[in-house]
Parts: C-alpha cells; sequence; structure tokens
C-alpha cells in the first residue's frame, strides 16, 4: 500500500490498524467467494477435488435427476418472492401509513411493529409449528370454536397449504422492517406539501396516492432489493419446519434448501455433490447479484426528486 | 401480544395449555423454567451463544475502530481503494461462500471451534461496520486532531482518549447491527459446529425441540429463555435497534 501524504508514525499507525481487519475479510469472506467460482468447474468426490470438469457441473444440474428438483425449488423461490412482496410490502406500507397518522403513541405502536424482527427465525419458527398443531394447536381450536371445523387443517403437513403458511409465519416475523421503512420515508416527506394539497382540496386517499406513494419510491427501492435478495436465499424457515428436503413431499423445497442438501448431504444419504452444489451456489449468486442490480437500476430511475 | 402469549404459556402446564391455550396462567408454573435451566445442555448452549457473540462482537468493534478512523480521518494514496474494498465485502453473501469455507476451516484447523465461527462472523459484519464507523469519524471536526496533536498527543492518545468517545454512538448501532444476526443465526453453526457441547442456542432448540416434543409448558420456557435477552434489550433501547438494523437499509 502506497502511504502518500502522512507522517512515519501515522503510516505504522494506518498498517497496524489496517491490516487484521483486512485479512480477517480477505481470508473469510474474499477467498471463499472466489473460490466458489473454481469448484463448479471441478470433479468432486466427497470433500476431494479431482479434474477439471468444464461445464460439466452446470450441465449435470439442467439434467436428470437434478432438472426436476431445480425447476420445482426455483419455482417456489419466485412465487415466494411475489407473495412476500405483494402481501408484505401493502401490508407494510399500510402499517406505515397508520403509525404515521397517529396522534399519539407511534413511538409504542413503532416498537411493539417492529418487535418480531429481533426474534430469532428460529424460535418464531418453533413457536408458529405449536400455534398451528393439527389437533391441539390455539388456531384449529378457534377454528373450530367459531364453528368451521373443514377449515381446521394439519397447516404444515398437507401439500397445498404448507408453503403458503410458511410464507405467513415469515410475514409475521418481517412484516416490521418495511413497515419501519416506509415509516421513515413518510416521515422525511416535506409536511408544506400535503397542507399544500389539503388547501386545494384534495381528500387524504388521494393525497396518499398522487403525492406521499410517489415519494416513498427510494423505500420501495430498498424493500424490493432486500425481499428479492432474501427470497432467493431463503433457508432458515423451510429448514427448521421442513427439513432439509423441504418437506411435505418437497412443497416447501428452495434452491439454498437443495444447495445445502448437495453440498452436506441430506437426511436420507449423506452422499453430498460438490461439483453441482458449487454449479447452484454460483447460479443462485448470478440471479441474486443480477437481479438486484438490475432492479436497481430500472427502481432508482422512477424515483422523483422531492 | 405474542410475546406475552409466549411467556404466559410458558407457566402453564401441558394439559391445561392443550386445553386452552389463552387462559392467563393462575398459579404460575415457574418450574417450567426451573427444568429447563436443569436441562444441563440448555445452559451450555446459551453459554457458547455468549461467548461466540461476545467474541465475535468484541473483535467486530475493536476493528471496526481502527479501520473506521484510519479510513475516515488519514488521507493517503490507496485509501479509496481499501475503502472500495470494504464496500465488496458488503455484497457477498456469506451462505454461498459456505462450501469453500468449510473446506478452508478444515484445513486451517478451525471446524468445528468457537475461534472459527467468531472470525467467519466478524468478517461478514466488518465491511458493514467499518463502513459506519468511518462516517462517524469523518463526521468529527478536523481541529480536534490538529488541537491534540499540538498538545502532544500521540496518534494512539488521539484515537483513544479524545475520538473514541466522540464516536460512541457509532459503536452502539454496530454493536446492535452485529450481534442480533449472530445471536439468532441458524445457518453458520449448523454447518461449522459439530461436536453437541459447542452447539449454539438456536441449534440447540431444534435438539430441544426433539426432546421434549409433547410437554408444551417447557417448550414456551425453552424459547422464552432463548429469546429473552434481546427482548430485554430492545424494551430497554429500541430506538437503538431500530436505527442499527435499518442502518445498512437507510444508507443504502
Amino acid at each position: 500500500m502506497v502511504v502518500g501524504s502522512l507522517r512515519n508514525e501515522q503510516r505504522k499507525f494506518t498498517l497496524f490498524l489496517l491490516t487484521p481487519a483486512l485479512l480477517t475479510i480477505i481470508i473469510f469472506t474474499t477467498v471463499p467467494a472466489l473460490t466458489i467460482l473454481s469448484y463448479a468447474f471441478f470433479k468432486w468426490t466427497g470433500f476431494e477435488r479431482e479434474g477439471f470438469a468444464g461445464f460439466e457441473n452446470f450441465q449435470r444440474l439442467f439434467s436428470f435427476p437434478f432438472r426436476d428438483q431445480f425447476l420445482m425449488a426455483l419455482r417456489h423461490n419466485v412465487l415466494v418472492f411475489i407473495a412476500i412482496m405483494v402481501i408484505q410490502t401493502s401490508l407494510g406500507i399500510l402499517i406505515a401509513y397508520s403509525l404515521f397518522r397517529l396522534k399519539r403513541g407511534q413511538r409504542f405502536f413503532r416498537t411493539v411493529t417492529f418487535l418480531p424482527v429481533i426474534f430469532s427465525l428460529v424460535v418464531v419458527a418453533y413457536m408458529w409449528q405449536v400455534m398451528l398443531d393439527p389437533y391441539y394447536g390455539p388456531i384449529n381450536q378457534i377454528i373450530n370454536g367459531i364453528g368451521f371445523e373443514s377449515f381446521a387443517k394439519p397447516w404444515l403437513g398437507s401439500m397445498t397449504t404448507a408453503l403458503p403458511t410458511l410464507v405467513f409465519i415469515n410475514l409475521w416475523r418481517w412484516v416490521g422492517f418495511p413497515a419501519i421503512i416506509f415509516l421513515a420515508g413518510l416521515n422525511a416527506i416535506n409536511q408544506e406539501f400535503l397542507e399544500a394539497a389539503r388547501i386545494d382540496g384534495a381528500t387524504e386517499g388521494q393525497i396518499f396516492r398522487k403525492i406521499m406513494f410517489p415519494l416513498l419510491a427510494p423505500s420501495m427501492t430498498i424493500i424490493t432489493i432486500l425481499t428479492f435478495i432474501g427470497a432467493f436465499e431463503w433457508f432458515d424457515l423451510p429448514f427448521v419446519l421442513g427439513g432439509s428436503n423441504g418437506n411435505p413431499a418437497g412443497t416447501t423445497d428452495t434452491l439454498a434448501l437443495m444447495f445445502y442438501r448437495l453440498s452436506f448431504g441430506s437426511v436420507d444419504s449423506n452422499a453430498n455433490d460438490i461439483g453441482v452444489g458449487s454449479a447452484l451456489g454460483v447460479f443462485i449468486f448470478v440471479i441474486v447479484g443480477v437481479g438486484a442490480g438490475v432492479g436497481q437500476y430500472f427502481l432508482r430511475k422512477r424515483e422523483v426528486a422531492q | 401480544m405474542p410475546v406475552f402469549f409466549l411467556f404466559n404459556s410458558a407457566l402453564r402446564e401441558t394439559s391445561s395449555f392443550a386445553s386452552n391455550p389463552f387462559v392467563l396462567a393462575r398459579d404460575p408454573h415457574w418450574e417450567n423454567f426451573q427444568q429447563v435451566w436443569s436441562d444441563g445442555e440448555f445452559v451450555i448452549y446459551l453459554k457458547n451463544s455468549l461467548i461466540v457473540t461476545g467474541g465475535s462482537l468484541t473483535l467486530i468493534l475493536i476493528l471496526a475502530l481502527g479501520a473506521g478512523f484510519v479510513l475516515g480521518r488519514y488521507e493517503f494514496k490507496g485509501n479509496g481503494l481499501v475503502f472500495g474494498f470494504v464496500l465488496t465485502g458488503m455484497l457477498i453473501p456469506a451462505k454461498l461462500a459456505i462450501l469453500p469455507l468449510f473446506i478452508q476451516l478444515k484445513w486451517m484447523h478451525l471446524l468445528d471451534s468457537h475461534i472459527g465461527l467468531i472470525l467467519v462472523y466478524a468478517s461478514g459484519a466488518l465491511p458493514a461496520a467499518i463502513f459506519i464507523m468511518s462516517g462517524f469519524f469523518r463526521s468529527l471536526p478536523i481541529d480536534l486532531d490538529s488541537a491534540a496533536r499540538i498538545d502532544g498527543a500521540s496518534e494512539l492518545q488521539l484515537l483513544r482518549q479524545v475520538l473514541t468517545p466522540l464516536v460512541r454512538p457509532g459503536l452502539a448501532i454496530v454493536a446492535i447491527y452485529s450481534a442480533i444476526p449472530i445471536w439468532n443465526d441458524f445457518f453458520l453453526p449448523l454447518v461449522l459446529l459439530q461436536s453437541p457441547e459447542n452447539k449454539t442456542i438456536m441449534q440447540g432448540l431444534t435438539v430441544f425441540f426433539g426432546q421434549y416434543a409433547s410437554q408444551w409448558g417447557i417448550l414456551f420456557a425453552g424459547l422464552t429463555m432463548a429469546a429473552l435477552p434481546l427482548i430485554v434489550l430492545y424494551l430497554v433501547l429500541s430506538e437503538q435497534f431500530i436505527k442499527g438494523l435499518t442502518a445498512g437499509a437507510v444508507k443504502g
């Protein structure tokens, strides 16, 4: 490193302070991130690297038996992204708007809304597992209690409801995050705009649609990008509640779960396939990187200046 | 609401919970907590989580303080380059680098060790931490440095006695931003720790749930104890928490 106009003492101090931090980042983040690229182009037996494989691992990922698993997992990731984006984001805006309109107690309700975000997903997952227990769980008891017996379901055990239930649990845990971001966005809007519109006779609905919503675009950009990244790396919640195979019957499988199985083996077979696993890892990396980059570019463009 | 439910349920007997989950615990069954506590493993998991979170946090704060100081206050060739490198570190998702990381740690004999895990966490949190800290250092007036130097202070004294007290709010944000994901993390311990006596609390909970599958009072007591440290801190410092956890997003 070239140190320009510093005194000798400062130069030593710079090296002394920067080296440990940079080494930690290089050894435990940069090097592994770069090597994953090379892993995908080699043959592997267990954790031993063998000959060069070219694009063979990628070809195998896109052919039998991995292809069907891969496409199903990818579909789930896409569905989860859309569902979270639509439901969680609109609910987040709604909560943010209600908090914004509150005259008193904004702080208190803000604290309450944000609380689940600090919970571990493991704690959240198990709490809901008990709540949703098919026989004794409170949720089904309520449903039976109000006389809708036919709606009481084994929510997490049924192939049709498992994924939507996971999305719901995710919603409960995360909704406070977009809500707080949007609230910060609303609070940053110049009050004069709102007052001017009110004087001109705009209804509150019009104000929200025509003024607040467009000015929330920067918050929307952040939330969309973060949701996209989160949805395509979705792992903890499906793993804790559905296991590494995405039970029941693979209906909660995701790309990250598949990546985990290929890397470290699954419950029913310890055999791993690092080559195909790394190819999948590179694929996820590209989706997330390109998706976030392109998304950021287009979303930034539609933001308007205040 | 759910927190209250969690806590209330932790004080109930399994049978009475099953028949009516929403009733207040009239005669609280504190022994649920006692039983969790006397289950030796649970305490070990908690202790491991404290060691790993505390260790990572200490490392992150010290390294980010130093690096943030240099990058935020010294002008030298290469400053921008190093800063840019640190920023790219924020973009790499740790989960996807797990395979090489696993093999690399095995080779370094740091697999299944708390030190290995602490270094990985520190590496993951440092880019954002350095970014936040250098911002705080940059915002302090440069006259402070000149004045301290004229008074004969060494660079170390300048950092320790003059500037560090002034960037404390930054340190608090970094601490919260880093500590919560580490305490709550499930994935890295799942892959990088293997022996039961090394496991952290979030991993331990999965073992615990297998063991007490139908004793809900105890299960809820366990969940409460795993979540309690953060909940208590959150209720005391909620403003800093919200600021800390959204720090990355609002600046981005």
